[in-house]
């Protein structure tokens, strides 16, 4: 049978040397490979005691923004369930009383928002799609968990804290995203 | 004796078809069908006098008949203009309509309050639509938008004035379709609005009808309000047996429930037969309704994201495998998510869900 194409090769198989037959020298120039790196930067890091950088496009663990009054953005329009790919968020709609407008900032609110990070790819199309600035991706990337249930997040873990009646964590989150952007 | 109708024969954007006597250019562009259709916000078929008022079904008569075939000198309402032998007539074909067009949305969302995305009737909306197609980005206008007080039109339907149009649909609905109307529109230009002139609520057996008929989210249905988003929702078509009405509409499903009633709309998004208020609002359980089956969905429509429609199944293979076992569950989602609660039952509720509805039901671990 000839060969479909002239391509092939015919491999040579000569006979070893003496100094390939000892395996010394080869295993010589192997650890000294081995003993360079000893020398070279390190790859890895300490982590958690040394963090890297998140890039500034780093799409990590949602929040859910309030406006400088304290009141949540999130008017349960649906887009961000729409549009993301992973169906990772539901939510539920409820009408805003008249006692709660320094709550929420539009006449309809999400009374129920959760994001189901089993499911998210953490692609952003959430935040794209948002039109009232509600949903961001911050920096940071979800905490591990023993549990599959604690991956459902609500809006108790995504809000992020009131700037008026909460100012003490605000400002801490606030002060901890400004060393971030100083430090790059 | 039966009069023989005269066929007189129209071309738009140059395709020709041959339409009644009598029939308006919108007509005929809509016997053509596809994108040579103008678009019409305040016409509609089923409700006579309408049409006229919105100027976006504008087009250009380049030709007025084989008689007489001087262009006419403006751009006309083709919902207001009737054919006549040899007609030629531009829509997409005229960069002068679309530029009308571009206006005319312009002035029309002048003093739109654009909240879509607290409106229910986004997704479902014709303005949208058209200010998709047509719109700018950005507005030119400076000035305060108008805005109203908050009207009640009784314990059914939702009137948001700021969004309305002032197309006249739902007057003239409740003009043909109920004895006694009880709204109209008040005032002049920049002040004129849908009321009831004294606070008096539309109760009319037929009125829910002004719901489906508006073309943006002016009128919404209260029992609806804020449950949920229209492309979230399963369009099903059911129909009941009803003393008033002919009992077919299109149910708005979450699940098991029926979130919301309205009536089957044609391709021009128009109703097909009106249905009555007891059928719209009051019959909200799966078991009142003969269910037919997935409705029909325009593909470019944000709905039809669910795919309900012709969707096979594909047989679970793992009880057959496993003699018969189920797959067992790594978790409820019901155990831990508080939405979609099977202790909710929104279509149980009259009116827009509160927080309460969802605080009563939260999870004690």
């Amino acid at each position: 049978m000839g060969a479909l194409t002239n391509r092939a090769k015919v491999l040579e198989q000569k006979p070893m040397s003496f100094l390939e037959r000892l395996y010394l020298p080869a295993i010589l120039k192997g650890m000294a490979v081995t003993f360079t790196h000893m020398f070279k930067k390190k790859a890895t890091i300490n982590y958690p005691e040394e963090k890297r950088p998140f890039s500034p496009v780093f799409r990590g663990l949602h929040v859910l923004n309030r406006d400088a009054e304290g009141r949540e953005n999130c008017t349960a329009c649906g887009l961000c369930a729409v549009a993301c790919p992973a169906e990772a968020i539901t939510m539920e709609a409820a009408e805003r009383q008249s006692n709660e407008e320094h709550l929420y900032r539009e006449e309809k609110y999400a009374a129920k928002y959760e994001i189901n990070m089993l499911r998210c790819i953490f692609c952003g199309l959430c935040e794209e799609a948002c039109p009232k600035d509600a949903i961001y991706l911050s920096e940071t990337f979800a905490p591990s968990n023993f549990t599959r249930k604690g991956f459902i997040y609500s809006k108790d873990e995504l809000l992020i804290p009131n700037p008026v009646t909460d100012r003490e964590n605000f400002d801490k989150a606030k002060g901890l995203r400004e060393a971030q952007l100083k430090n790059k | 004796m039966s009069e023989e109708v005269k066929k007189i024969k129209v071309t738009i954007d140059n395709i020709s078809v041959e339409v009644p006597a009598g029939t308006t250019i919108l007509q005929a562009a809509r016997m053509i069908g596809g994108d040579v259709v103008p678009p019409a916000m305040c016409y509609y078929t089923k409700l006579e006098g309408s049409g006229g008022k919105c100027r976006t079904c504008l087009v250009e008569v380049s030709k007025g008949s084989e008689a007489d075939p001087r262009p006419m000198p403006k751009l006309v309402a083709s919902c207001r203009t009737g054919v006549m032998d040899g007609m030629e007539v531009k829509n997409i074909t005229s960069p002068r309509v679309t530029d009308a067009r571009n206006g005319v949305v312009e002035f029309l969302l002048l003093n739109h309050p654009l909240d879509c995305p607290v409106c229910d009737q986004a997704g479902e909306c014709h303005l949208q639509d058209l200010g998709y197609e047509h719109g700018k980005a950005g507005t030119r206008y400076e000035f305060k938008r108008r805005t109203f007080d908050k009207h009640d039109l009784g314990p059914y339907i939702q009137l948001h004035m700021t969004r309305c149009i002032l197309c006249y649909r739902c007057v003239f609905t409740a003009d043909q379709l109920t004895e006694k109307r009880v709204h109209g529109v008040l005032s002049r230009g920049d002040h004129a609005e849908i009321a009831t002139y004294i606070e008096k609520s539309l109760d009319n057996n037929f009125i829910g009808n002004v719901i489906d008929v508006c073309p943006v989210g002016a009128l919404t249905d209260k029992t609806f309000r804020f449950k949920n988003r229209v492309w979230f929702t399963k369009p099903v078509t059911a129909h009941r047996e009803c003393k008033c009405c002919s009992g077919k509409v299109t149910l708005w499903q979450r699940g098991e429930e029926v979130l919301r009633v309205t009536a089957r709309k044609d391709q021009w998004g128009e109703v097909e037969e009106w249905i009555c208020n007891e059928c719209r609002f009051e019959k909200k359980k799966t078991s009142d309704w003969v269910i037919e089956g997935p409705a029909h969905v325009n593909r470019h429509s944000v709905i039809s994201q669910g795919h309900y429609e012709k969707v096979v199944k594909p047989t679970e293979t793992f009880k057959a495998v496993h003699d018969g076992r189920d797959p067992q569950l790594l978790m409820d989602i019901h155990s831990v998510s508080e939405v979609n609660d099977p202790n909710v039952d929104l279509s149980a509720i009259a009116g827009p869900a509160t927080g309460e509805v969802f605080k009563l039901t939260k999870k004690s671990s």
